[in-house]
């Protein structure tokens, strides 16, 4: 027993604290205390030992036995995290590089535009209604108050199918006919889609997309139309808008307006620009659909939806919806 | 509409200037647009004459002229125009002038020539874009008069563009009537004076009652052959876009622009017998003034002489009766046709003219006498000779219709309260006469010229304008609503958009006609419905299924350097049915072309194929993804091996597919995009959510490698295995497919895994063993399967 279970302390710990890896730090586990380890050899000597002194060197070597035990702890976890931190090190990657898989695609900026007129007539109680695209006469025409050779069918020059038999609708008010049809007031809807004209150059397309809308009810004023119109202006542009009403004439409404908003143009400078098109519905046409045109009124508005895309984002050129340019369409994305 | 504001002013004269006078007009719903007539007054440009011409020494071209303006002595000028002629009145630029282009006048040398100023052009005085020759001024023009004042220079033109209800507006009586309502003044209209008549006209007739109500006609005789239009008429027209032909036509121009009531002369030697309004006879022609050759039709209304027909009515005159330089006596016509009649004929043979423009808007039905007595007096005046009688058929009526109108009613659809004693106030402005009726209603009665006042609604609409719309108030409405939503069991189209969009898909909108020789390529079986007045030729017929759009879509940006594109479009597509019925289906379609992803550094590029697009298909159809299958099917714009009928609950509702090479080839595309189309009204319908209690039992898995004939689909295998009648299985789906190590092109080998759960009790290994043997011998019994080597394996 040359050493002090001081000096052994002292070498085992400055052992276990130069042990490089788990595998030294075992052997150093079993060298002190395995079976034949040097603390365990002493452990087993104790009872050579005479009985007084016995006692006080056990105590001493048990206490070293739980000091080193514990270093070899603390020694362990450190060896662990040092472990685990290498391997992260080591499994570190760019994450600046670019994602797998699909980037996400975009709904095209008409749809956008509709979808947002919605939400906002939504919110003011109309609700989305749809109807065919080809049509007859009657729905597209004469129930709207435009008879056979009105005037007012050259201001929507009309496709024609099947010889003359239908025809591409030219506005989606026939969709408001066959609501009120089908329908009894109060009548509040919206009717999105496209529609159809012989017209093509920067400003005109042949194919286009409205929304009207249309309020039947009992006490339906051209105050109630302005202010719905009013609200809608608003909340599309996000800005107060004020909106000028000017008399016009559409055959389906008496009496009509035009609505004019102040609009500032990069190249023609602040002007009343046109948005939409409106009135009180005329008697004829609820007379059309069987509605009492003494006990209900009602209001209709069109507006089209690409003027609109045109003047929210910007667009110069119509044709650019339809030439679904990825490069265009991921603007809207 | 293009009219001298000078002349509006005439009759009615605001005191509002031009812009003020044309936002006035615009706020009342007639678009108007004020602008100078000239950019610039020309300034120390004077009448002048010419006394002397001579040809210039040493120019082929021009003129020496000695040019006389009231000074004492005459001017020298060089002129070009071959027009110039001695005793001419002409525009004279004197040294100093500054014409509207900017050009100032100067003394200067041409060709060795001294020239002290410039004869002008309508064209350098700013009045025409361009001119041939230098302008032809009155003889009775007073020379040394300063030209702004003499051609009245100082003027803007009213560019109106007038809504097709407003007819009445169509000339300076109708607008200056509006003005004078719309400023409360009073009118100073023309005064006419009535011909003094010596002897009785040529009779005339209506034959087509429906086709005019009223004919009035007149012959003058003796016309002046030397009459020309005087410069103050000449300017006017000029304003208007009107040219100047003959004196006679120049003068039924003016009265149609002054007074709204399109006219026509006829030669009167070249007519013959009565004046008649008749139906064309089928097989009847008539040459036109322009020289066209038209095929009447019975449809169409003519003005005819004894023998043939000589105008097709409101129209356009014939050339065979036309007035000419040598006419010297002419039958004046002035008549109101049906709108109808002339719309139709107009549209029928592609006319248009100023008088069908009126015709068919609307003619005042008592216009036709005054009308007929202006231009009279106006061509006894520059053309001299004598009216005879005015000959009339038909007659005009006395006043417009009597319209009942109720104060309440004029409140309720304004939205705004205007006082009784206004309305009547109102109404008399534009002419409409009231009397009190029963209480809070009044008897309206309409002027014949605001034939489009109809309906108690056209008075509210008048008295809204008189108050202005601004004037009306702003109410949010009562809460009269009748809210629906979409019901739960029909998914929201905008959701499946949104759905597509995170799956990397762009939106497009293509037009809903196409070639007809695309259609033909990727559906030859379909009857598509094709458009009576194409705008193009490559849109022709309404399209059949949504693929010709996303393919030519994905080749404009093709063609445009894109790798690749996931592109979608929903729209309707159009068919027509065995019995002519036409059917129209909103339909959903996708497609993804070139590189199945974008180029990524960690992934190899490659095309992407069927079952790509199957994905997305699935994500399309949602939870009805499970009720779905595809059927092995021929479709002429896919490949056949590569293309299946999309079937819902059994139904069809689309097709998959690749496309086929040969459309590819055709299409000039170097590989085949995968693509899907499915009926969205098939599809957009959902359970609603039924809940069933989770089994608490835990779930046994088995996997089963299989060896089978090669034309068997995986989804005979896996309806087979779940109608072995075992009913602890759950699912069985497939996890594996080899083709090549069995050894036989007839064979395959797919691998299911079986998933066994019982709602009640914890399943045993021998009861899923037993489960096992039965559903292994219901395969071999039905589809010849056998499992393949040691297969069972429990995860």
């Amino acid at each position: 027993m040359d050493d002090t279970e001081d000096t052994l302390l002292t070498q085992a710990g400055a052992d276990i604290a130069a042990a490089a890896d788990v595998v030294q730090l075992e052997a150093l586990r079993v060298a002190l205390l395995g079976r034949k380890g040097r603390i365990t050899e002493r452990l087993k000597a104790l009872g050579g030992l005479a009985p007084e002194e016995r006692r006080s060197a056990g105590q001493r070597i048990n206490q070293l036995k739980v000091e080193v035990t514990q270093r070899l702890e603390t020694r362990r976890t450190e060896l662990a995290t040092q472990g685990l931190n290498a391997r992260l090190l080591r499994e570190r990657i760019d994450t600046t590089l670019p994602a797998r898989g699909q980037p996400v695609g975009g709904l095209h900026p008409i749809t956008r535009t509709i979808q947002r007129i919605e939400s906002i007539f939504r919110i003011l109680g109309f609700e989305s209604v749809q109807g065919p695209e080809i049509e007859d006469d009657w729905h597209n025409f004469q129930a709207l108050n435009i008879p056979e050779s009105h005037p007012a069918r050259e201001m929507q020059d009309t496709f024609y199918l099947l010889n003359g038999a239908q025809l591409l609708r030219t506005h989606t008010s026939p969709v408001q006919i066959r609501t009120m049809q089908e329908r009894k007031p109060p009548i509040r809807i919206i009717c999105p889609g496209r529609v159809y004209r012989v017209d093509f150059d920067r400003t005109h397309s042949p194919m286009f997309h409205q929304v009207e809308g249309l309020y039947v009810a009992e006490n339906v004023s051209l105050a109630e139309l302005k202010y719905d119109i009013q609200q809608f202006l608003s909340m599309f542009f996000e800005r107060d808008i004020k909106a000028l009403f000017r008399p016009s004439y559409f055959p389906f409404v008496e009496p009509g307006a035009d609505v004019h908003i102040r609009w500032n143009d990069p190249t023609k400078g602040e002007r009343w620009l046109e948005v939409l098109g409106c009135g009180i519905v005329h008697p004829n046409v609820l007379k059309a659909v069987g509605i009492d045109s003494e006990r209900y009124t009602g209001y209709a508005f069109g507006m089209g939806v690409e003027r609109l895309a045109m003047l929210r984002y910007g667009v110069d050129d119509l044709r650019l919806f339809f030439d679904n340019d990825l490069r265009f369409l991921e603007q809207f994305a | 509409m293009k009219l001298s504001e000078r002349w509006l002013r005439e009759w009615a004269n605001p005191a509002a200037n031009s812009t003020a006078l044309a936002d006035k007009l615009n706020m009342a719903g007639h678009e108007c647009e004020a602008l100078p007539l000239v950019a610039e007054l020309p300034t120390h440009v004077v009448v002048g004459i010419v006394r002397e011409t001579h040809n210039h020494p040493h120019s082929d071209h021009l003129h020496l002229c000695q040019v006389d303006i009231g000074a004492e002595a005459p001017l020298s000028i060089v002129c070009g125009a071959a027009n110039v002629a001695t005793g001419m009145k002409v525009a004279v630029a004197c040294t100093g002038a500054r014409l509207p282009g900017g050009v100032t006048i100067k003394p200067t040398e041409i060709h060795g020539a001294h020239s002290e100023g410039m004869l002008c052009s309508a064209a350098e005085l700013g009045l025409a874009e361009h001119s041939d020759g230098i302008l032809d001024l009155d003889p009775t023009a007073p020379l040394g008069a300063d030209i702004v004042k003499h051609l009245q220079l100082d003027d803007h033109i009213l560019n109106l563009e007038l809504t097709p209800n407003r007819g009445d507006c169509l000339s300076v009586a109708g607008l200056a009537r509006e003005t004078a309502a719309l400023y409360a003044i009073q009118q100073t209209p023309v005064v006419i004076r009535n011909a003094v008549v010596l002897q009785t006209s040529r009779s005339v007739t209506i034959d087509a009652g429906d086709g005019c109500s009223h004919y009035v006609g007149r012959v003058i005789r003796g016309l002046k052959p030397t009459a020309r239009t005087p410069d103050w008429m000449r300017e006017r027209l000029r304003r208007s876009g009107v040219r100047c032909l003959h004196p006679v036509v120049d003068i039924t121009n003016y009265v149609m622009l002054e007074l709204g009531q399109p006219m026509h002369a006829f030669d009167n030697v070249k007519l013959s017998g009565t004046v008649h309004v008749r139906r064309a006879g089928a097989g009847e022609t008539l040459e036109l003034l322009d020289g066209q050759d038209l095929a009447l039709t019975p449809h169409d209304l003519v003005i005819a002489d004894d023998r043939q027909a000589v105008a097709l009515a409101g129209i356009m005159g014939g050339m065979a009766t036309s007035v000419t330089a040598e006419t010297r006596d002419i039958f004046l016509e002035s008549a109101c046709f049906d709108p109808v009649s002339v719309a139709k004929s107009g549209r029928a043979h592609k006319l248009l003219t100023d008088a069908r423009h009126r015709f068919e808007r609307g003619v005042d039905p008592a216009l036709q006498r005054r009308a007929l007595e202006r231009a009279a007096a106006l061509i006894l005046e520059i053309c001299g000779g004598n009216a005879d009688s005015i000959s009339e058929a038909g007659r005009a009526p006395a006043h417009g219709l009597d319209i009942t109108l109720r104060h309440a009613r004029v409140s309720r659809l304004l939205g705004c309260d205007i006082p009784a004693v206004e309305i009547p106030r109102m109404l008399g402005r534009l002419g409409i006469e009231t009397q009190s009726a029963a209480a809070g209603a009044w008897t309206a009665r309409a002027p014949t010229y605001r034939y489009d006042l109809q309906q108690e609604v056209d008075l509210i609409e008048e008295i809204g304008r008189l108050h202005g719309y601004d004037h009306i108030p702003v109410h949010a409405a009562p809460a009269s609503l009748a809210p629906r939503t979409l019901p739960e069991t029909v998914r929201s189209l905008d959701a499946v958009r949104a759905t597509l969009v995170a799956r990397g898909y762009h939106e497009v909108v293509t037009y809903s006609f196409i070639d007809s020789r695309m259609l033909n390529l990727f559906a030859a079986d379909a009857t598509p419905i094709t458009l009576d007045n194409p705008i193009a030729a490559t849109m022709d017929v309404m399209r059949t299924t949504l693929w010709c759009g996303l393919v030519s879509t994905w080749n404009y940006n093709r063609q445009r350097q894109r790798q690749q594109a996931r592109l979608f479009e929903a729209g309707a597509c159009f068919e027509q049915a065995q019995d002519g019925e036409v059917h129209q289906a909103q339909r959903i379609a996708g497609l993804i072309a070139g590189n199945a992803e974008p180029r990524q550094w960690g992934q190899d590029t490659r095309t992407p194929d069927f079952y790509d697009i199957k994905a997305d298909l699935d994500a399309v159809l949602g939870t009805a993804a499970h009720q779905a299958t595809c059927e092995h099917a021929s479709h002429p714009a896919l490949h056949d091996g590569r293309s299946a009928r999309v079937l819902l609950h059994g139904a069809p509702c689309g097709w998959i597919g690749e496309l086929h090479p040969s459309v590819c080839d055709a299409l000039g595309l170097p590989s085949a995009p995968v693509v899907f189309e499915l009926d969205w009204d098939t599809v957009c319908s959902r359970p609603l959510p039924a809940y069933r209690p989770l089994s608490t039992q835990p779930a046994v898995r088995r996997d089963l490698a299989l060896k089978l004939a090669a034309d068997v689909t995986a989804n005979q295998l896996v309806q087979t295995a779940l109608a072995a009648g075992v009913d602890s299985l759950k699912s069985v789906e497939v996890f594996d497919v080899y083709s090549s190590d069995v050894g036989d092109n007839a064979l395959k080998s797919i691998a299911l895994t079986l998933v066994f759960q019982d709602n009640s009790s914890t399943l045993r290994d021998e009861d899923v063993d037993v489960a096992i043997q039965h559903i292994v011998a219901h395969l071999k019994r039905s589809l010849n399967v056998v499992v393949r080597g040691a297969g069972e394996q429990r995860t």
